[in-house]
């Protein structure tokens, strides 16, 4: 009976892997072929060509993932520097309107990006950011801040009255209290955030796509989606997943690096909340 | 606050109180993230608000108010506007299904993987790193793979579907006007049910393991422990997960807009918004579109807010 169930777990066990794990595997075989080869499904490359890679930097997607590498970082950069300062306030003194403050984080992570889309675009013509890397990163600070701040707010909780009464104590003010003492010890709950506040800006398409017209501006997520073949009659299969690929092996890489910070972070903005 | 009273020789507390001091700190912190929604969020949404109520258009409208016709108006041949508009009822109706069925699979079968997640069988660590995956990888690219895989020529899934005998003919999903949408929510399921069950996985792990001793020392079998015990337990973590699941399956756009593009079968809101903006260029009309899905987002959030407020907010008082 114990056998029995302990073969059933690593039945369930073993499906659900090969259903996480198969897509992206394809996808990477996929990219490995070339010609016709790339519409007949096998498991395995026949004859495995880079030639799929070296195309769609031919083709300008080096320029897309420099964009994307850029948009992220800066968003990644900014929102984590307003978040901390936020976070503290929220999670270290009372206030009145700070439960409103939290309540409108909560609702603004939430918030519908297509609704803002239009007035969005306005503002950001407006501002002479249209098809820039600062019309993207302005943008994605509406999904990335309460986000940030949320998740800081959370973890910065956790950490003991006391270590701020003692700085108190000593005369510390609050920007060193922040930068000093709170900062080190937020160090991996920063990590934590930042990587997720990352893969949400890297992954992001609709705001991508609706304010950008060109490679000037262009990210990969919405690279990948106007890749044409590489002759009329051929399906770009094997130009895509080669981008695929590219676009999502660091993220691939990241999440199973930091597998444990990421699940931390995720709770935390979510479960501890 | 079992802060220390300020010494009365203090210079700097200049007639404040620490505390009254800590409340000025925490809004100058507070600012940069303020004024950065209000950029950001506030002024894009009302200039959403403003420009719903004129007929600017790429096709010559020039702005003009036009008060409240671009939601509803009667026009020579009946009613006109956003909420007299077959096509958008119709895809707020296909977002609401998509919803529906996308986070109900995903629960149940977030929960199952959670479960086995939880077990402390080897192998569940490896598991647990690649069920990140699905979760990852941008959603541009599961839509590019999955639309790859299901496709109806050379499509891997009809060739595996062929030699297990399941189907007799290739199966054309992203094309059979019946088959689109179940596609599309299939991908969805794939891709976020990591995301619940990591969430429910937290929940589980809160749960002290001798619960479960002497649930098994009582003699209570398997299935009745999962739902007497397990089951209740693990209820809020599993609410609030589908909280946030549900909120962020009602804005579905890159799946769909990459897999099907906005035909009747799939279009969703934000489909339905952006290609009335970008598509057609009616900036009036789809940012009356836009305003109408705020305000079922706003009253469904306020909802939630407002019925599980302790909850959410949690220990923040």
């Amino acid at each position: 009976m114990k056998a029995l169930r302990t073969a059933g777990f690593y039945l369930v066990a073993g499906l659900f892997f090969l259903w996480a794990v198969f897509p992206f595997y394809y996808a990477v075989v996929t990219s490995l072929k070339t010609g016709f080869a790339v519409m007949t499904p096998t498991l395995w490359p026949s004859a495995p060509s880079f030639a799929n890679y070296v195309h769609i930097f031919e083709l300008g997607f080096g320029r897309n993932v420099l964009n994307s590498v850029i948009v992220a970082t800066l968003t990644v950069l900014v929102a984590g520097l307003v978040s901390l300062l936020a976070a503290y306030a929220l999670s270290r003194v009372s206030f009145r309107g700070r439960s409103t403050l939290l309540v409108t984080m909560l609702g603004a992570t939430m918030f519908p990006q297509a609704a803002v889309l239009s007035g969005l675009f306005s503002v950001i013509r407006g501002l002479g950011l249209y098809n820039t890397w600062w019309g993207l990163i302005f943008s994605y600070l509406l999904f990335t801040v309460p986000f940030t701040v949320w998740v800081l707010t959370a973890f910065m909780r956790e950490l003991p009255q006391e270590l701020e009464e003692a700085a108190i104590i000593d005369g510390a003010g609050p920007w060193v209290i922040v930068t000093r003492i709170f900062l080190p010890l937020l160090a991996p709950a920063m990590a934590a955030t930042g990587l997720l506040a990352f893969i949400a800006a890297w992954n992001e398409f609709l705001f991508a796509l609706t304010f950008t017209l060109d490679n000037t501006a262009r990210t990969v997520p919405v690279a990948i989606t106007v890749f044409g073949g590489s002759s009329s009659f051929m399906p770009p299969y094997g130009n895509i997943m080669a981008a695929s690929a590219v676009v999502s092996a660091p993220l691939v890489v990241l999440v199973l690096v930091f597998q444990r910070w990421i699940t931390s972070g995720l709770t935390m903005g979510a479960v501890k909340g | 606050m079992a802060v220390p009273e300020p010494s009365p020789g203090d210079a700097r507390s200049q007639g404040m109180t620490l505390q009254q001091r800590r409340v000025v700190w925490a809004w100058v912190f507070m600012s940069p993230v303020l004024l950065a929604l209000l950029a950001v969020a506030l002024w894009p949404l009302v200039t959403t608000f403003l420009a719903s109520l004129t007929d600017a258009s790429i096709s010559g409208g020039d702005g003009r108010l036009v008060g409240l016709s671009n939601f509803l108006h009667q026009g020579a041949t009946g009613w006109g506007g956003v909420l007299a508009s077959h096509e958008w009822w119709r895809s707020v109706g296909n977002t609401a299904l998509f919803t529906l069925v996308t986070v109900g699979a995903e629960t149940i079968i977030g929960m199952l993987l959670a479960l086995v997640l939880n077990s402390r069988l080897r192998g569940s660590r490896p598991l647990r790193a690649a069920v990140l995956i699905p979760w990852a990888i941008p959603t541009v690219v599961s839509s590019e793979i999955w639309t790859w895989m299901l496709q109806q020529q050379g499509g891997i899934l009809n060739l595996l579907m062929l030699d297990a005998h399941l189907i007799r003919q290739p199966i054309d999903w992203l094309s059979d006007p019946s088959l689109m949408l179940p596609a599309v929510m299939m991908v969805d399921i794939w891709k976020t049910t990591p995301f619940m069950a990591l969430l429910i996985l937290a929940g589980l792990q809160t749960i002290p393991r001798d619960v479960y001793e002497a649930a098994r020392i009582d003699g209570v079998g398997p299935l009745k422990t999962f739902f007497r015990v397990t089951l209740p337990l693990v209820w809020p973590a599993v609410l609030v997960a589908v909280i946030f699941r549900m909120l962020d399956a009602l804005r579905v756009f890159d799946l769909i807009y990459v897999m099907t593009g906005a035909v009747p079968q799939t279009e969703t809101m934000a489909v339905y918004i952006q290609s009335h903006l970008v598509g057609f260029g009616e900036i009036g009309y789809a940012s009356a579109a836009s305003v109408v899905m705020f305000l079922i987002m706003a009253l469904l959030l306020v909802a939630i807010i407002w019925s599980g407020h302790k909850r959410l907010l949690g220990e923040s008082r």
